[in-house]
């Protein structure tokens, strides 16, 4: 009983210090594709009215074709995968980029997940970063599940970036 | 002299017998109503036992009798089979087959634990389900989920032989049952959602080399067509009917995939099967018909020669994969007996036809939520004679690419998906497990990769509005007239197969995992259990040592598991927490369980 005391402290400290580290959302930067956050990393802005950017918007469409029917809808979980909108918050971009790109196995006795390797996608690949703003911006629940009312019009950058990733 | 030619003629006699033999193993099998050797009870796919101890007096005192866990935590689709005293019991991936001795308190008599790359998992769309197992001429049939069919000798476990019929890094897996007719093992393919070309095998069961493969789509050579021969709604299908109604060369990567369950006429000597939804779901990448999917076909078991075809959602643009089962019933219709074929279609439509012609006799909607159709065309003078009259505001090729067309009824999961429906002959009534889902939907432009999902099209899916807030219903059709006789609402959509008794009984299962039964009359509920897990297995029943018994298997998962887990929203609507919104992982977790229940002694 001891013993289990402070190793039960331990863990509850830890937990919430992984609850306590704000996740680093804030729309610093535009390089008139997308916003990014201090660390340069791709992030979504969302306008006081509900108002989505493109690529988040973009994320929830893709999102919905390419991970729902494992993932379950708006990154909720499905009894035999992840509820992405927490891993996205969990997980660092450069690794969640990686998973994504290379999949990803837990295989045993009670597990059979696999993920698959997307890498050569380009239905997911290209639009990888509006997957993972959406399901930061579902994760830190200022989008609401279904789909995003009001959203921000294409850019002719966006477009353009869109066109020569996907092959014309 | 004399003795060779004697030899020869005992060796024409064997060849010309063996056939017939492998045929009779499982038409035994079907006869002696206390046995299971095949998913769907029987050949016709009625889902109807004569079994009658269990009556509707009596299965309110049902008890559970023994249980047996199979150790995996996936969707459990199928139910197991019971030949002798021995129950053979599957699992989803990794595809375990366990034999239990039923009269040794279900003692693992052998197991069978297959070698599989476990990437497969990863390019299966919907779970790693599987429909279960099938039997013939002492063999256990397996199609696991890469693909390879396996025959098990019944005694031992023993592989006697086995064949890839397709290849997982192309996005090919099987989820499907085999079906055993005559000297062949019937299996279909997955992976419309991979771009994969369906197509429906036949391997020898004596060695596993194939007889014949037909493609739902391509040139006719490839699809087992006969230009002058094979009819479509009483016409000849014509020359490059497939060909004609894709875009250069998509049909290649068009779908129309086999996953579903197949069903078989001995007199007529036909099979039945449907085929699935085109690749993408994207309708303005592939404009046409985009034939032959979505679509019932008629084969010669033997050759695989297509007698007749009828393309239920010709250019699908909402994803209502037309695989269900066709179930063969012989009713009167207009004071003359007619050899039916009855279909419960992803489209919210039940079609009724004649077997033997494939021509159209009844098609109504067996959900009245049902809206992106107002009606079939039945005027055969019309020129869209027996296609659905789509409404334009539910159209998502009309509306176009990057439009969300939304409210559609039914949702993608189709009013109906593979749960199999029951029909008993003492009603003359089928019973049919429904989805009460609507949905929206938005198509947009996406890549080819070969192995990769091919998918373009966002989808939210939500109970049908202005019901009864529930996802599902339990109904009894009456396929001749068309009409609904009772519905059950159900707060989840109902994924377990039926079962019809002798009993006046009618069994299913739900998504929280309660094994229900039901009048077979009027609907009453009975009695109800909740087993350990949600349940999307077939209930099933056989005796033993004089004793009837109802089983089976509980495991959440399959389509089912993805969008009901989390629950379903309507995006217009936002959060509303009432009724049938509620998760279903407030009611189940995951489960891999067989429960058997009897009568106390």
């Amino acid at each position: 009983m001891k013993a289990g005391m402070p190793l039960l402290a331990f863990a509850t400290f830890f937990a919430n210090a992984a609850f306590a580290e704000e996740p680093n959302v804030e729309a610093v930067t535009n390089d008139g594709v997308r916003w990014f956050n201090s660390d340069d990393t791709p992030t979504y802005k969302i306008e006081a009215d509900g108002t989505v950017d493109w690529p988040t918007f973009s994320g929830y469409r893709r999102y919905q074709a390419e991970c729902h029917v494992c993932h379950g809808p708006e990154g909720e979980g499905s009894t035999y995968a992840p509820a992405l909108k927490a891993s996205a918050l969990r997980m660092d971009y450069y690794d969640f980029i990686g998973v994504v790109a290379s999949g990803r196995k837990n295989v045993g006795a009670a597990d059979n997940q696999v993920m698959p390797a997307f890498g050569t996608n380009p239905n997911v690949m290209c639009y990888l970063d509006d997957i993972y703003t959406y399901l930061r911006a579902r994760g830190t629940d200022v989008v609401p599940r279904g789909r995003p009312a009001k959203k921000e019009a294409k850019s002719d950058a966006y477009a353009e970036a869109e066109k020569a990733c996907m092959g014309g | 002299m004399r003795a060779k030619l004697l030899g020869l003629a005992a060796g024409l006699l064997t060849t010309v017998a063996a056939p017939a033999f492998a045929n009779d193993s499982v038409t035994e099998g079907i006869k002696n109503s206390g046995q299971l050797v095949t998913q769907l009870l029987n050949y016709a796919g009625t889902r109807y036992s004569e079994l009658g101890d269990i009556t509707k007096d009596n299965v309110g005192d049902l008890q559970v009798a023994w249980t047996f866990s199979t150790g995996v935590l996936r969707g459990h689709e199928g139910a197991p089979l019971v030949i002798g005293d021995v129950m053979y019991v599957h699992t989803p991936f990794p595809n375990n087959v366990y034999a239990l001795d039923l009269k040794n308190d279900g003692k693992i008599l052998w197991r069978y634990h297959p070698q599989q790359n476990s990437d497969v998992i990863g390019v299966m769309c919907c779970d790693t389900v599987n429909r279960g197992l099938a039997y013939g001429d002492g063999m256990i049939f397996l199609s696991q989920a890469d693909t390879t069919l396996v025959a098990l000798d019944e005694k031992t476990g023993e592989v006697k032989w086995s064949v890839v019929n397709g290849d997982p890094a192309k996005g090919e897996t099987s989820t499907a049952t085999p079906l055993i007719v005559k000297d062949k093992v019937l299996i279909g393919i997955s992976g419309g959602e991979y771009g994969v070309r369906g197509h429906m095998t036949a391997y020898n069961i004596a060695d596993g080399k194939m007889a014949w493969r037909a493609y739902s789509t391509g040139p006719d050579a490839e699809m087992l067509v006969d230009p002058e021969k094979t009819m479509v709604l009483g016409k000849p299908i014509g020359k490059d009917s497939s060909l004609n109604s894709w875009e250069g060369d998509q049909w290649q990567i068009g779908g129309g995939t086999t996953w579903g369950w197949t069903t078989y006429d001995p007199e007529l000597n036909l099979i039945y099967y449907g085929t699935g939804n085109p690749s993408t779901w994207n309708p303005s990448q592939r404009p046409g018909d985009n034939k032959w999917s979505m679509t019932i076909m008629a084969r010669d078991v033997d050759t695989g020669m297509a007698k007749w075809f009828y393309q239920k959602t010709p250019h699908d643009e909402w994803d209502y994969d037309g695989v269900n089962e066709n179930i063969l019933v012989d009713k009167e219709i207009d004071g003359t007996m007619r050899k039916l074929l009855v279909n419960f279609d992803r489209n919210g439509f039940a079609y009724t036809m004649d077997r033997e012609s494939g021509e159209l006799l009844v098609a109504e909607k067996y959900d009245p939520a049902v809206n992106w159709a107002t009606e079939v065309d039945m005027n055969k003078d019309s020129e869209t004679y027996g296609r659905p009259l789509v409404v334009a505001e539910y159209s998502t090729a009309q509306n176009g690419e990057d439009v969300n067309s939304t409210g559609i009824c039914p949702a993608a999961l189709g009013t109906k998906d593979q749960q199999p429906a029951a029909y008993s002959p003492k009603t003359g009534l089928f019973y049919v497990p429904t989805n009460h889902v609507c949905m929206d939907y938005e198509p947009f432009r996406v890549s080819y990769a070969a192995g990769q999902p091919y998918v373009g099209a966002t989808l939210s899916m939500f109970p049908a509005p202005e019901s009864h807030g529930g996802m599902g219903n339990f109904i009894a059709w009456d396929a001749v007239k068309g009409e609904i006789k009772w519905s059950l609402p159900e707060q989840f959509s109902v994924w377990s197969g039926a079962l019809a008794t002798s009993g006046d009984v009618v069994f299913y299962g739900t998504l929280e995992g309660y094994l229900k039964a039901v009048d077979s009359e009027t609907g009453k509920e009975l009695y109800k259990f909740k087993t350990p897990s949600g349940i999307i297995g077939n209930i099933f029943t056989y005796k033993s040592g004089d004793k009837q018994y109802v089983g089976v298997l509980s495991g959440v998962g399959g389509w089912a598991g993805i969008g009901l887990a989390a629950g379903l929203t309507n995006a217009t609507e936002g959060l509303g927490a009432v009724g049938g919104y509620a998760a279903l992982s407030d009611y189940t977790a995951l489960g891999g369980q067989l429960t058997v229940f009897a009568l106390p002694n």
